[in-house]
């Protein structure tokens, strides 16, 4: 009985959190942060500081604005090295049933997955009783056309252009995520046990001739596997570098594109492109930006005098203090 | 006979209608009667909710009745069931932690009442069974147990009393715990059974008591006791309310009483008076689940939309199973209904974020969490009782700042509660006491300061009637309740008020010296003892408004004095005499005192014999008893003579004149009325109409749940205002709880109050800093967290509806998992938590200073639908712009400087980014009160998104089937053109923001000059003519006004 005095007492009387302890009063603590007063800064957004605000977006945004849009539009001469992009439309690598369509761990090398890959991939994930390699509907869907770039020079016969098929993919990709499996120097015998993707025309193993380009780290491969955000994407395919300071990369003359047609896209009633482009610091030709940033800082600019003049006029007529919360 | 007993049987069983009859002691009336043994509930008071099996079940109740948690549930048993384009853990982890934490602080709830139901219905008793004293545990005792009570012990259930130790069979008894008066009051044994004072006696006692069904007022009981002496007929007495002993009293300078149960456990009249403690809802929490609605329906909406517009894509055959982008068998044979009914339920789940588990459980942690400063504040604390202020729910810290209306109890809470006898006025002359005391050889007009003198007759007759007409008793031993005076002559009454009247009377020669043998004996000036026999005395009811003795003086003449408020006795006195003295009443009124008028009449012996016998009649009568009282007492109190005036004061509290509290006294009656009759709505309305255009309304001696009557009635009012009650006693605990916010004043009366209140605090006083700063800060704060909320979500799965769009509408998330479910706890959570526990948009001392402020938040200002679409455009609008942005920052082929070429999921970390950083500086642009705290949070949600980002992108992860945002991050910030892209994007979304800042500014300047001007114009007038709250006032205390 009388424990349950004590206690209830205790559960009545008593404030929830009883501070300090030390002394039997209950006194609260008086310090600044129970009593709320801890030091605080308190911004004050007059016009007077918001005002230059304005003004300094202004005057940064509309020159870098120029500027991207100066070096934007500046991408098309063709000088320094040129990107060789293909692009599709209509194409959906971003719809959910394709995009998990694939097998991270047996694309990092784990031989248990490459021989049981993923569920995710179905429905190509066997064929003919075999696991495929790589499985999914990405890897299922890599686009195959081969693009072959001449020059046709004053002489009658066209010159190749030397097209570089190493360097397009993100290094982590290429160096970290994507893993041929473990084994011998033999690709094939790596592969063993495998089959190849049902839509494709060679197997993994055989994608290029260059063992360092060859399997799960083909180049082209990890392009491909990295999904794109929107239904019409391009997608980097060969790199023509700059051969000296003196030459244009592509000095001025009729070029002709041979294309060893693979892929077909008028199914989904698509499109294909091939993009030549330079690059600047800021990436490819994209005049978003750089108008962008000009119209925010002109509007930004003009707001600020429009409401410094608003500002001037209650100054003006008031000699009240800027006094705000 | 068999049929008597038959019916009495019946009787007892049916609830609330007619009577019930109580055989005292169980015994049977007669021999030849068989005894029927009765069925009444037992004595035990549960106040409990949950019982140990069903807490479970109940408890999950409950908690799956709130909508959201609903909504919750059904999610995860979606996720559970289809396949979803997100996990199920994502949603059932957090529901499951919310019920759970929820479930253990209300188990522990439920097990604090049990135990004090237990400490109550556990505590001993004693019984007398079969004349032996038996020992009984408080819930055994059932109707008809006779029990002995001791002195300074609380009665176990209601009583009536048989007997007690005294010999006129009388017993004193205190309900402070009960309705809060502290004061002695007299109760009273029949005449037949006083005689009856040992158990032995008490059990030869053959008796049955006829008395109503149990009903809530406190101070009514209409009863009938048939004692059945041995071989008589049964002599019949009638049993009123000072009979009955209530449970909660306690007995006082008694030794000890017997008395027979009529009423036990939750029938009686204090478990009737307490009403369940219901689970109260916030203002907020109302908007919070209005907008709960809205957002539903945009939820349902989107996903509604989502499907039809799948389905219409799908109709071309290549859209719906391209070459590269097969089917599984299973899909294709899956029904095409199921299809979309799976379809419409994952893009639910998909968008759920919308309505974020996080919102509840961050709202929780405020409320719980903001409670401290409450308890915290040392403006507070008391030194006097060594204690601060207590939050016992921390449910309703925002109502605190959304109140319309105040009810207080005055008692106590608004005043000290000492009465100090100011002046009087007999027959229009001003008498005013200047010095305390009476020297021992006082003259006629001693120590008094006479501005004017009237006939010595009447004011010997004025004094004389203070000296008579009262109930005040006379405690010669010393440390009793209301005790005044030296130890000699203690005067105790149920009324302050009278204690001072008689006070008063001595200070000018009169000296009242107590009863004896129903004689009242007074010391005159000339100090001879004067005996006068008390007749009968009209007791005072709050219809009346007066009340009268009738006394027999020494030389036989038959006196009555009466006194009572102006109005009630200024049409029973003769015309000429009134004006006189209404002059001094009304400046008495005016200056703020209590003011009685004191009239008296001669009755002729003849006319005595009439109203004796009527008086007799009435009080025998068991069927509308108080209705026939009234109509004699009304017929008796005429034609008198009206000989002056008194003015009382009741000392206030310091420190809170300033709410300029103006009782209005006129309106007490149709308030009475209208909760005495709540079927009648038109005086309701009348009467709230009336109270609508006062500043104040005071209630007088009110019943504890007629307190609640009025609460609930301005409760429901049109735009249902919100209430606030506050008190001190027990006597306001059921107005506590019937208010929207109940506070309890941990006052002298015990701490019924405080216990059941939602916030207690030690004084009247700190209620203004509890509501002007804390209740307007935790609104503040609040709403701007729920409105932050919707808006932070809102914009978060904007983008991944307009994803859609471009994905095929294929459920495809645009953030990945990791962001979807660390969006809301981790990133975004703490900088909003530590702004709405901190953030002070306007400092303290202004808020308390200024009641205007509290004004503009009144009627939840900032949740309405104004606010409330501000900011779901606001939403709208930024989450389209992260959106397209993005969207058109992808048009190009590369965005790197060695054209390299990025995937989805670098687009939805661009937006992600860009969202994290927005949502979060938007709440840095609102917050006033930057804290070291604010900015470590603020800066470091934003830091720690970056360094999550990393390393999260930095680790093939093994656990994870897909390794989607490897190096997504760091790749994404070697671009120059994403860096220009976020802080544009960024820029733009903050950019109404800041516009809006600079426009409120302009208006604010503006509206400050306009407001200078006047200010400069009128400057005469001081004070804003503003009232900060209106105030409705309750006493209960006075039996005069």
């Amino acid at each position: 009985m009388a424990m349950n005095y004590n206690a209830k007492d205790e559960v009545d009387g008593g404030p929830p959190c009883a501070p300090g302890g030390t002394a039997k009063t209950r006194r609260p603590d008086n310090t600044a942060f129970k009593q709320q007063r801890l030091p605080a800064w308190q911004p004050i957004l007059t016009a007077g500081t918001v005002l230059p605000i304005f003004f300094i977006i202004g005057l940064i945004f509309i020159p870098i604005g120029i500027g991207i849009f100066v070096t934007s539009n500046n991408i098309r001469e063709i000088e320094g090295n040129v990107f060789m992009y293909y692009g599709l439309s209509n194409f959906y690598q971003n719809h959910r049933r394709y995009v998990k369509s694939r097998d991270d761990s047996q694309l990092n090398g784990d031989s248990s997955a490459l021989l049981n890959p993923s569920k995710e991939c179905e429905p190509y994930r066997r064929n003919e009783d075999k696991p495929i390699a790589p499985c999914g509907a990405i890897a299922n869907s890599m686009f195959n056309d081969t693009l072959e770039l001449f020059l046709i020079g004053n002489d009658s016969y066209p010159v190749p252009i030397t097209l570089k098929k190493k360097g397009i993919a993100w290094w982590t990709d290429k160096n970290v995520k994507f893993r041929n499996p473990p084994g011998g120097d033999n690709l094939e015998e790596r592969f063993k046990g495998t089959t190849k993707p049902v839509n494709w025309l060679k197997p993994v193993y055989m994608l290029d001739s260059d063992p360092d380009n060859n399997g799960f780290i083909n180049e082209d491969f990890i392009v491909w596997m990295r999904t794109a955000a929107l239904p019409t994407f391009r997608k980097l395919y060969r790199l023509i570098e700059r051969k000296s300071d003196l030459h244009p990369t592509l000095p001025a003359g009729r070029y002709s594109l041979n294309i060893t047609y693979n892929y077909p896209v008028h199914y989904f009633d698509g499109r294909k492109r091939m993009i030549l482009s330079t690059i600047s610091w800021m990436g490819g030709k994209n005049p978003f930006l750089g108008i962008a940033y000009i119209a925010v800082g002109s509007i930004s600019f003009l707001l600020g005098v429009v409401l410094l003049v608003i500002n001037h006029k209650y100054r003006n007529s008031s000699n009240t203090a800027d006094i705000t919360i | 006979m068999f049929r008597r007993s038959l019916n009495r049987f019946c009787a007892g069983e049916e609830k609330r209608v007619g009577t019930r009859t109580v055989f005292v002691g169980n015994h049977p009336v007669s021999e030849t009667e068989a005894y029927v043994a009765q069925r009444f509930c037992d004595n035990r008071i549960v106040s409990s909710k949950y019982t140990l099996w069903n807490f479970l079940p109940k408890n999950l109740f409950e908690q799956f009745r709130r909508i959201a948690n609903f909504y919750f549930l059904i999610i995860f048993l979606v996720q559970v069931t289809v396949d979803t384009p997100t996990s199920p853990v994502t949603s059932g982890l957090p529901l499951f932690f919310v019920i759970t934490v929820t479930a253990i602080k209300q188990g522990y709830e439920d097990w604090l009442r049990h135990r004090a139901d237990n400490e109550v219905n556990k505590s001993t008793v004693y019984i007398i069974e079969n004349a032996k004293r038996v020992r009984k545990e408080s819930e055994k005792i059932k109707v008809g147990d006779v029990v002995e009570v001791q002195a300074d012990e609380t009665f176990p259930c209601d009583l009536i009393l048989l007997s007690s130790c005294t010999t006129d069979g009388t017993c004193y008894v205190t309900t402070a715990s009960l309705d809060g008066e502290s004061n002695c009051k007299t109760h009273y044994a029949v005449r037949d059974t006083i005689a009856l004072c040992t158990a032995e006696s008490i059990d030869t006692l053959r008796a049955a008591i006829e008395c109503e069904q149990p009903q809530p007022d406190l101070y009514k009981f209409v009863g009938r006791i048939n004692i059945y002496s041995n071989s008589l007929e049964a002599v019949a007495r009638s049993l009123g309310p000072e009979n009955l002993l209530l449970k909660g009293a306690t007995l006082k300078n008694t030794e000890k009483i017997y008395g027979v149960a009529v009423y036990t456990g939750m029938e009686t009249k204090m478990a009737l008076n307490y009403q369940g403690k219901s689970q109260k809802r916030s203002a907020v929490e109302k908007s919070i689940n209005a907008f709960l609605i809205v957002y539903l329906f945009i939820l349902l909406t989107k996903a509604a939309v989502c499907t039809t517009l799948k389905y219409v894509w799908q109709s071309t055959p290549y859209n719906d199973e391209p070459w590269y982008n097969q089917k599984t068998q299973k899909e294709r044979e899956t029904l095409k209904v199921l299809k979309m009914f799976t379809d419409f339920l994952s893009f639910m789940v998909l968008f759920n974020f919308i309505i974020p588990v996080s919102m509840y459980v961050t709202v929780e942690m405020q409320k719980f969490l903001g409670s401290f400063f409450i308890s915290w504040d040392k403006d507070f604390y008391d030194e006097e009782i060594n204690e601060g202020a207590l939050v016992n729910t921390s449910d309703l810290n925002e109502e605190l700042g959304q109140v319309d209306y105040v009810f207080t109890d005055k008692t106590g809470t608004l005043t000290e509660n000492s009465m100090e006898f100011i002046e009087c006025c007999i027959d229009g002359h001003k008498y005013k006491g200047v010095t305390q005391e009476v020297d021992g050889l006082s003259q006629t007009d001693g120590p008094l300061t006479c501005f004017d003198k009237a006939d010595k007759n009447r004011e010997e007759l004025f004094l004389r009637a203070l000296c008579l007409c009262h109930t005040v008793e006379i405690k010669t031993n010393d440390a009793v309740d209301g005790a005044t005076e030296s130890a000699e002559l203690t005067y105790i009454s149920s009324s302050p008020d009278e204690i001072a009247l008689v006070k008063g009377a001595k200070k000018y020669g009169f000296t009242f010296l107590g009863n004896r043998n129903g004689h009242m004996r007074v010391e005159n000036q000339r100090k001879e003892v004067e005996e006068y026999e008390l007749l009968h005395t009209l007791n005072f009811d709050a219809v009346r408004r007066r009340m009268s003795v009738i006394v027999k003086t020494q030389e036989g003449d038959i006196l009555l004095f009466c006194k009572g408020a102006d109005s009630a006795v200024f049409p029973r006195v003769q015309n000429h005499e009134i004006e006189l003295t209404k002059v001094h009443v009304e400046r008495n009124a005016m200056d703020g005192y209590r003011t009685l008028c004191v009239a008296f009449k001669e009755i002729a012996p003849d006319d005595y014999e009439r109203i004796n016998r009527q008086l007799i009649e009435a009080k025998m009568a068991l069927q509308d008893r108080e209705e026939k009282m009234e109509k004699v007492f009304d017929d008796i109190e005429t034609n008198m003579n009206l000989i002056g005036a008194t003015a009382v004061e009741d000392k206030a509290w310091t420190e809170h004149q300033e709410y300029g509290l103006i009782i209005d006294g006129s309106t007490l009656s149709l308030i009475l009325n209208s909760s005495q009759d709540s079927s009648s709505n038109n005086y309701k309305n009348i009467f709230l109409q009336i109270c609508m255009k006062c500043t104040a309304v005071l209630c007088c001696r009110m019943a504890p749940l007629q307190k609640a009557q009025i609460v609930r009635m301005v409760k429901n009012l049109k735009g249902s205002p919100i209430t606030l009650s506050i008190g001190d006693g027990a006597n306001d605990v059921s107005m506590i709880l019937e208010s929207h916010v109940g506070i309890g004043i941990k006052g002298k009366e015990g701490r019924q109050a405080a216990r059941n209140s939602d916030y207690s605090v030690p004084k009247f006083k700190h209620l203004k800093k509890l509501l002007l700063a804390h209740g307007h800060l935790y609104y503040v704060r609040i709403a701007h967290l729920v409105q932050y909320f919707f808006y932070k979500n809102l914009c978060f799965i904007l983008p991944q509806f307009l994803y859609q769009f471009f994905c095929g509408f294929s459920q495809q998330p645009l953030y990945d998992a990791a962001y979807l479910t660390m969006y809301n706890i981790c990133f975004t959570s703490l900088p909003i938590l530590a702004y709405s526990l901190l953030e002070q948009h306007i400092n303290i001392d202004t808020l308390t200073s200024d009641p205007r402020l509290y004004m503009k938040i009144s009627g939840n200002a900032m949740l309405q639908l104004g606010p409330f679409l501000y900011w779901t455009f606001l939403a709208a609008f930024e989450g389209t712009v992260f959106f397209f942005g993005t969207y058109f920052l992808f048009q190009t082929a590369s965005l790197e400087e060695n054209g390299k070429v990025y995937g989805n999921w670098t687009f939805g970390t661009i937006v992600f980014t860009v969202l994290v950083f927005t949502v979060t500086l938007k709440l840095a642009l609102d917050t006033r009160f930057w804290t070291w705290i604010n900015h470590f949070v603020i800066w470091g949600s934003l830091a720690f998104y970056v360094f999550f980002s990393f390393f999260w992108g930095g680790i093939i992860w093994p656990f994870l089937k897909q390794q989607r945002m490897y190096f997504v991050f760091a790749q994404m910030l070697s671009s120059v053109s994403t860096w220009l892209a976020i802080i544009l994007l960024i820029f733009i979304s903050l950019f109404p923001e800041i516009l809006l800042i600079v426009l409120k500014n302009v208006r604010r300047r503006s509206a400050r000059r306009n407001l200078s001007c006047r200010r400069a114009s009128d400057s005469l007038s001081a004070r804003p003519s503003v009232r900060p709250l209106l105030l409705r006032t309750f006493s209960d205390e006075s039996n005069v006004l």
